[in-house]
């Protein structure tokens, strides 16, 4: 029956979660500029519900300090309370008695906000590398995508954890080897797309008429490389957010005491053989802002692939 | 085709007020809105309109089939004594390749690149339970003979990959064959195809349809090819029927204000300017040019002049090296011997050494305006950048000039400064690019197949208009093109290419009139004409020796 | 025939030649080292005589070139060197828990493969219905879901008070299990993974299909009165093989180098775990020598895939 009751309880979770985007989507459309309002109509239940989502998280990133009950190192009890067990701390406490709540709105900022830096560098990297080399072709090509070759034989995880052991592991650190590593999937992904517009009649056009390289790259290539980029930014982000959780996770990443939900599920993980879901909250605050994420990043392809249900 | 009587024969396919609707931006609209066709057994009704006119829908609608993103929303359609649209999707299926079969325009991306030609014609009449699998492939052997394949025992053993073209669609007839259906259509089976290959493909598709007494849908936006073909003809316009008489009756005596301005067409040219004074310096000049990519050499020394006021014609078929000597010209590919002169001075041969005023004087327009012009840019930038960058016009005066410019390509001003190319229909965007060629004030221009995109009518304006402008600001043209037709309405000169050498060059009025090169008699003689008569005509020619019997086609 | 011989053998020469700069990167990782080498094994309390004797031991003073060589051949015969961490063999260390690795992602990829592949296509030929928009959107969400998240629902749910399987496989490593006690103990990090992998073959199975589906090709099949079943298997997917096995591939790379995180959770004593010790001890001959063997892996099947794939595509096998 329990299975059952878990049944019941995900559909009532998937029911309020599209009751929340479609009242998210006919309140966005009301109050948005037009412009803005007709692609907003063209969302899906779930891509909306993804926004609304994406908004919270960065709401909660940005008034941590003002929301949460208490502060992100201070014990307020006794370790491993259940939720409910103390009506004050809403979700119980950690394995050293700090209160879940507010640790799991300051890890909305720490996680976030790192996950965002990191993918931003890789992105810039990556892209400016992508475009030059399908611009500038030649032997410039030749070398980034060779080294590009040989460094995404490595798988992402395993080259991460060795490039960790050799530098320590630090914050800056992991956001460096981190980026570095997922700025060659950016590099592929941007040379592809630039390659695809290289070839196009009006570039070859500018090209005669003697327009410069960065007139060439900001003008004719990078307008319209910019929709599939902009869709890799939000794939790249989920990537990257997991990484750092798993990496967190295994006690590489972020380190104590900052709050930090990969670690968060590592501190609680014993408890969740008694019965307590304590350790599942960071871990499903990790899944609900990837999901959301990939749900937009999804619609967003939909649309640019011009694929007609 | 031999007029036959059709109506005393029994009637095979009935539509009546066939509506269809198509989906664009989550609407659904009207496409096809209202279309009446009778087929008696063993005839062949030519299906002619341009783009948009709801030809192939219409063709595929008659096998109860619609396109994803399309539904048949009204109207009848009534296969011997079956009514398509009540029928279940299991009693169509059971009729689609075994009663009616299709015949696609592209048969190169029609069949199926994993598996060979015969196995892809056995599929139909095995799976339809029509005959065994050994029966097949020898049935298979059988028509490609009567289709005049080469080698048609081995032939089937091939993939898609391994045969030409023309080959590959004489296949696909044969395949839409191998049930022995009812009703065979055929959408733009030759128009991917050069002219030399059309002339095979087209005699070979006749004699079998003839041979089987087959009834048949030709669809086909060209006039001269349907009147070989069918033996009534339906003109369309944007999903409504025009006109429908017998073909000889259509040719001869339309009725229809639009039918007439197709016909029309046909008829324009343009007064020959005379030859130039002897010594002139010509504007472009290309003089022993070798070029290629690789090892290969795709042109072989080339030589020819282009002199202000004067449009000169480059003909040939695909893989002729046309469009690689434009690149040469351009300076994309610099030559491996040879050179090319401006007013007499000798360009570098990349154009990355070229000055800008070297650049500004010759432009290009392309074959694919929708890949020619940025996407995300507004007409201002895209006309205004030329004007701008080579004569430094800025603020006031830029705007005026890019104003200007729409003028002379005959576009409001006002209505379409700010559009995105994504606003404008096929021709506009055309226009566009050659607003974008004349905002550098160049003396010589390269069209590159710009009319082959187009509709007729269409392509007609976009011809006068480069005339007009030719006349008026003294440019020299060099006009890429395939189509003979353009050539005789346009040109003053022509440079026939095969295999990258020049077979033959001279004025225009030499080159239409005999004696010519071997070559050029076979591309000639191949081009499609208005009189229902013309392919019985030139295949009894060529079987007796003559009109380019003995040249090979380029492309096959 | 010879030209995809001709293929093949280049495939393979710029396979060994990736294998061979992959050793470099991760041989110059600890030349990168910050401190001596020497230093960070014996402690911070060694004399400067007994580090200098070390080194002379572990030939440092020796010119780069030279060490990298030494490494390489030592590594080719089988010798991965010591653990800094307790002077072990690291051969020895690896060995058992390599075949234990590769245990769970066969386990993991015998559900996961055929699962995916039969979803796959069943999405793709019911594609909008009920039916593939809810595998669509249960795909999305398992690809965005962390494997620790995953894997601890599987526990909450299957394992603890009352459950079926136990929490970990740490029973593996003492004595040694039948098959059977193997895939009831190894059953939720083999489920975790399957969930992982599965998501993202069968969405990717899906595209791969549906890509081909707008082609002229399949429509020439439906005018010919096919079957849709007939249609998918017998046209689509032979043309979708390339992309398949790709993506096979990338989720068997997957399965062997991202056991790391499912190894932790049920303490499973495979490769992944040692790796995240030795990462966290810095124990450099350890983290080398794993990650030598997993970049190996990953270059290999990547390698058989674009093989396969060649294979499977008749412009390359038969030409003009």
């Amino acid at each position: 029956m329990g299975f059952l009751t878990g049944l019941l309880w995900l559909a009532a979770a998937i029911i309020a979660a599209m009751a929340a985007g479609w009242l998210f989507r006919t309140v966005a459309v009301a109050i948005t500029p037009r412009g803005i309002s007709k692609e907003l109509k063209t969302a899906p239940l779930t891509a909306s519900f993804g926004m609304l989502m994406i908004l919270a998280y960065v709401f909660v990133a940005f008034f941590a300090p003002m929301l949460a009950p208490f502060s992100e190192t201070e014990v307020v009890g006794p370790e491993f309370l259940f939720p409910g067990d103390d009506p004050s701390l809403l979700l119980g406490t950690d394995n050293l008695g700090r209160d879940m709540l507010s640790r799991m709105i300051y890890a909305a900022r720490n996680t976030v906000g790192i996950a965002f830096v990191t993918t931003a560098i890789a992105f810039i990297l990556g892209s400016v590398l992508g475009l030059l080399a399908a611009v500038v072709g030649g032997w410039l090509d030749q070398l980034l995508s060779r080294t590009v070759d040989v460094l995404m034989a490595i798988p992402a995880l395993i080259f991460a954890l060795l490039l960790l052991t050799i530098v320590g592991t630090s914050i800056i650190n992991m956001i460096l080897v981190i980026a570095v590593i997922d700025s060659t999937r950016v590099f592929r992904l941007a040379r592809a797309v630039a390659m695809n517009i290289v070839v196009m009649d009006y570039v070859e056009a500018a090209r005669l008429r003697g327009e410069g390289r960065w007139r060439l790259i900001t003008r004719e290539i990078l307008p319209n490389a910019m929709a599939p980029l902009v869709a890799e930014f939000g794939l790249r982000f989920c990537f990257v957010f997991l990484t750092i959780s798993a990496l967190s996770f295994l006690g590489l990443g972020i380190q104590p005491p900052t709050a930090d939900w990969g670690a968060m599920v590592k501190d609680t993980a014993t408890m969740i053989t008694f019965g307590n879901v304590t350790p599942l909250l960071p871990a499903a605050a990790i899944a609900l802002l990837t999901v959301s994420v990939n749900f937009v990043v999804d619609w967003q392809l939909h649309r640019a692939s011009g694929l007609k249900e | 085709m031999p007029e036959t009587p059709t109506s005393d024969k029994d009637v095979l396919l009935t539509i009546r007020d066939l509506r269809i609707e198509g989906r664009a931006d989550e609407e659904w609209l009207e496409i096809v809105k209202g279309v009446d066709l009778t087929l008696h057994k063993g005839e062949v009704l030519g299906l002619i309109g341009e783009s948009g006119a709801g030809k192939s829908t219409i063709g595929l609608a008659a096998m109860g089939f619609a396109r994803d993103g399309c539904r048949i929303s009204g109207g009848t359609i009534d296969f011997d004594g079956i009514d398509l649209r009540k029928a279940s999707e299991t009693k169509r299926r059971s009729l689609r390749g075994k009663r009616i079969a299709y015949v696609a325009q592209s048969a190169a991306a029609s069949f199926n690149p994993a598996h060979r030609l015969i196995d892809q014609y056995a599929e139909g009449p095995v799976q339809h339970g029509v005959m065994g699998r050994s029966e097949a492939s020898r049935d298979a052997v059988d028509l490609y003979r009567k289709m005049q394949l080469p080698d048609p025992d081995e032939i089937g053993f091939r993939y898609p990959h391994q045969v030409s073209g023309g080959q590959l669609q004489r296949a696909m007839t044969a395949m839409a064959m191998a049930c022995r259906p009812d009703l065979i259509i055929f959408d733009e089976p030759t128009t991917a195809l050069d002219v030399t290959t059309q002339i095979e493909v087209l005699s070979a598709i006749r004699d079998i349809v003839e041979q089987f007494d087959t009834a048949a849908i030709y669809i086909t936006h060209d006039l001269a090819v349907v009147a070989q073909m069918a033996d009534k003809i339906k003109v369309l316009l944007k999903g409504e029927e025009v006109e429908e008489a017998d073909t000889r009756t259509m040719l001869d005596a339309p009725t229809q204000d639009y039918t007439k301005s197709l016909w029309a067409v046909r008829s324009h040219a343009r007064a020959e300017q005379p030859p130039v004074a002897a010594g002139t310096t010509p504007v472009v000049s290309v003089k022993g040019v070798t070029a290629g990519y690789g090892t290969l050499d795709v042109l072989k020394n080339i030589n020819f002049d282009i002199h202000a006021r004067r449009t000169v014609a480059v003909v040939g078929e695909s893989g002729s090296g046309k469009s690689t000597t434009a690149r040469v010209i351009t300076g994309l590919l610099p030559p491996r011997q040879g050179e090319v002169l401006f007013n007499g001075a000798t360009l570098p041969p990349d154009y990355r050494n070229r000055t800008k005023d070297q650049l500004r004087q010759a432009q290009m327009i392309y074959q694919m305006a929708d890949t020619a012009l940025n996407p995300k840019q507004r007409l201002r930038e895209l006309i205004g950048r030329p004007a701008q960058m080579y004569l430094g016009l800025n603020g006031k005066a830029l705007d005026e000039r890019v104003r200007n410019l729409l003028d002379l390509i005959e576009l409001e001003p006002d209505d379409y400064i700010d559009r995105l190319p994504s606003e404008l229909s096929g021709g506009q965007k055309q226009r566009i690019g050659i607003a974008r060629a004349l905002a550098a004030e160049p003396q010589f221009i390269i069209c590159d197949e710009v009319t082959s995109a187009l509709d007729q009518l269409v392509a007609e304006g976009i011809l006068k208009l480069l005339d007009k402008l030719q006349a008026e600001f003294d440019l020299a043209y060099m006009f890429i093109t395939h189509d003979l037709a353009t050539v005789k309405s346009i040109a003053d000169e022509v440079v026939v290419m095969k295999e990258g050498v020049v077979v033959e060059q001279g004025p225009k009025s030499d080159m239409f009139q005999p004696p010519h090169d071997p070559y050029t008699e076979l591309l000639l003689s191949s081009v499609p004409e208005m009189d229902p008569d013309w392919l019985d005509r030139l295949l009894e020619d060529r079987a007796a020796g003559g009109a380019g019997a003995n040249v090979k086609s380029a492309g096959n | 025939m010879s030209h995809i011989f001709t293929m093949i053998a280049q495939r393979l020469a710029l396979g060994f030649v990736t294998l061979f700069v992959v050793s470099l990167i991760i041989f110059l990782g600890t030349e990168l080292l910050p401190g001596d080498f020497a230093q960070e094994i014996l402690g911070q309390s060694a004399t400067p005589e007994t580090v200098a004797a070390l080194r002379e031991q572990l030939g440092l003073n020796d010119p780069m070139h030279i060490r990298y060589l030494g490494w390489l051949t030592d590594i080719l015969r089988g010798d991965f060197g010591e653990s800094l961490a307790n002077g072990q063999s690291v051969a020895t260390l690896i060995g058992g828990r390599l075949v234990r690795t590769l245990e769970l992602a066969a386990y993991a990829a015998a559900i996961a493969v055929p699962l995916s592949l039969i979803l796959g296509i069943l999405a793709a030929l019911f594609r909008n219905s009920f039916f593939d928009r809810f595998a669509n959107a249960s795909a999305l969400s398992s690809i965005s879901f962390p494997e620790f998240f995953v894997a601890y629902i599987l526990i909450f749910l299957l394992a603890g008070a009352g459950g079926a399987f136990p929490a970990t496989a740490i029973n593996i490593s003492r004595g040694d299990p039948t098959f059977a006690e193997y895939l009831h103990v190894a059953f939720l990090p083999a489920l975790t993974l399957t969930l992982v992998v599965t998501a993202h073959m069968m969405r990717m199975t899906r595209a791969a299909i549906i890509n081909l589906l707008s082609s002229p090709y399949i429509e020439m099949a439906r005018l010919k009165g096919m079957a849709p079943m007939r249609i998918i298997v017998k046209h689509a997917l032979p043309n979708a093989l390339a992309p398949i096995i790709n993506v096979i591939a990338l989720n068997l790379a997957y399965l062997i180098t991202g056991v790391v995180v499912v190894e932790v959770v049920f303490v499973y004593p495979g490769l992944g775990q040692l790796m995240v010790d030795s990462v966290a001890a810095r124990d450099m001959p350890v983290v080398q020598g794993v990650a030598l063997i997993f970049a190996a892996a990953y270059v290999l099947l990547n390698l058989t895939a674009d093989v396969l794939a060649t294979l499977s595509n008749p412009r390359l096998v038969h030409r003009r």
